[in-house]
């Protein structure tokens, strides 16, 4: 999802830069009031692990692979703010010392990747952590969470290519969204086996209690901003007039045949289902039940990897 | 190629490496800029481009392959992003474009990351005001991912002397306990870290 050079126009590279700098700026002084100074150095060290935890790459379906973005496993370990800084952290070294990443296309991976996944994320882990208890609780929210943040992140990118006039919104959501709601499973599942491995060495590391699992008002309307503005900016501009006014373009000017190849075979085809009259009440549907199934999934991946002795304690 | 082999090659010596980080830093951001951001021109002006990066590339006395190598590992995620502008109308030129202009953008950061050590880097970015905290992190995020992937690969080796078969759930379980393990090793490293800053007279 690392947007290289030559992919953003001047416009929407500026506006993702001000966002990404505005909200790394409320993350920084969220962690100044909240993160007790002996996890400084953790901070560092834990972006470094988030870092080369994306090394691992895991099997995709179809031939390919993916490999954790981290957003939520940091945010869980950290909380939100200090997360942030750290996926920041580890976005900047990629794009200065790799090229994973372009320098003018920074502010538009530290928003998607730093800023929409770790918040998108972390808050309905913080949701459902409220109606889950124990340490199955714990995993099924971690899971779900990260299945949202990669699919948000990728649904903030696809906007911010098609703003750039890049790549078209009818082929960039479908091919982005579609591909990373399958790799956001990968997320979900590798955030969970994590998590249940510090659970079991050192339960004293996922303290939900700890000041830094928590945003100050702050905090809260800051990152809501931020967040606010980029759905405005980038997603909204699209998704209202999507697929009317595009379509209606599309056939003015001779193209639309194209909009009906499938790039990928889904068993809800186009994010559309059949009878309903709205296109976009029938997306939203769409999208809400493969919310739900993967929400099944993560508390019955939860089940199989917390034993139910362990399951009792509160 | 090991991963902290860029270090050395960043420390060594030629015409690029003198240039104060700065500069260096300036000069490259207004080179991507200019390429990456402005309308799309004539052709030639990209091979006229090309032709510069080139030129510095050849004159900063790093070896071809190091950079060659750098390049062609990231150079999939532009052409991945780069093929989904090919699906509307003027696709081919569109893709013709980016892929010019994201192939000549990461030249010149590789170049940039080839010729000036990440130390430097960080410095000018303390000149610049960024907080204290984020060039800390930034820091201890260089100084310590090398060890940590060093720590990935001795946990690999003594897996390998260990098992025999592996099945394909049996591997997700163990991606998982890889990280977990290495979170865990990373927590403690850095408590160890922040007793020897306190011993040091950290705060």
């Amino acid at each position: 999802m690392h947007v290289p050079d030559g992919f953003l126009d001047a416009r929407t590279a500026a506006a993702t830069g001000v966002l990404a700098v505005a909200g790394v700026a409320v993350a920084l002084d969220q962690v100044r009031r909240r993160l007790p100074p002996r996890k400084v150095p953790l901070l560092g060290v834990a972006a470094a692990f988030v870092f080369a935890a994306q090394m691992l790459n895991f099997p995709v379906a179809g031939g390919t692979s993916g490999h954790l973005l981290g957003g939520v496993l940091a945010a869980v370990l950290l909380g939100p703010a200090a997360a942030v800084v750290a996926l920041t952290a580890v976005l900047v070294v990629q794009c200065l010392l790799f090229g994973d990443g372009g320098v003018t296309a920074l502010g538009a991976n530290v928003f998607n990747m730093a800023i929409v996944a770790t918040l998108g994320g972390y808050a309905p882990y913080r949701l459902l952590r409220g109606m889950l208890r124990g340490d199955r609780g714990r995993i099924a929210a971690a899971a779900f969470a990260s299945w949202c943040s990669i699919v948000f992140a990728s649904i903030a990118c696809a906007g911010e290519l098609a703003a750039s006039r890049a790549v078209a919104w009818n082929a960039a959501l479908p091919a982005m969204a579609g591909v990373h709601m399958i790799i956001g499973l990968g997320e979900g599942m590798i955030t969970a086996l994590v998590l249940g491995a510090v659970a079991a060495a050192r339960p004293d590391l996922l303290d939900d209690r700890s000041p830094e699992t928590s945003l100050g008002w702050r905090g809260f309307l800051g990152f809501g901003a931020v967040l606010a503005l980029g759905l405005a900016l980038f997603v909204a501009p699209f998704a209202s007039p999507w697929p009317d006014g595009l379509e209606r373009v599309a056939e003015m000017l001779g193209f639309a045949h194209r909009a009906g190849d499938p790039h990928l075979a889904a068993p809800i085809p186009d994010y559309a289902l059949p009878g309903i009259g709205s296109p976009a009440a029938a997306t939203a549907l769409a999208g809400a039940i493969g919310a739900l199934l993967v929400l099944a999934l993560s508390i019955g991946l939860a089940r199989v990897l917390v034993p139910a002795s362990a399951a009792r304690k509160p | 190629m090991r991963l902290d082999s860029l270090e050395a090659v960043s420390r060594g010596d030629g015409p690029l490496h003198r240039i104060p980080a700065g500069r260096k830093l300036a000069a490259a951001l207004a080179l991507v800029v200019v390429i990456a951001l402005t309308p799309p021109a004539d052709p030639r002006w990209y091979a006229a481009a090309a032709a510069l990066l080139l030129g510095l590339a050849l004159a900063s006395r790093v070896s071809p392959r190091v950079l060659l190598i750098r390049l062609l590992l990231v150079e999939p995620f532009v052409l991945g992003i780069a093929v989904l502008s090919l699906f509307q109308p003027d696709g081919l030129r569109v893709f013709a474009l980016i892929l010019a202009r994201g192939t000549l953008s990461l030249g010149v950061m590789l170049l940039l990351a080839a010729t000036t050590p990440f130390a430097d880097l960080l410095d000018v970015l303390r000149r610049l005001r960024i907080p204290s905290i984020f060039i800390t992190t930034l820091a201890l995020l260089y100084r310590y991912l090398f060890v940590l992937l060093e720590e990935v690969q001795r946990m690999r080796r003594a897996r390998a002397a260990r098992t025999f078969a592996r099945s394909r759930r049996l591997d997700w379980r163990l991606l998982g306990d890889v990280a977990g393990r290495l979170f865990i090793r990373s927590t403690e490293r850095a408590e160890r870290i922040y007793a020897a800053m306190l011993a040091r007279g950290w705060r």
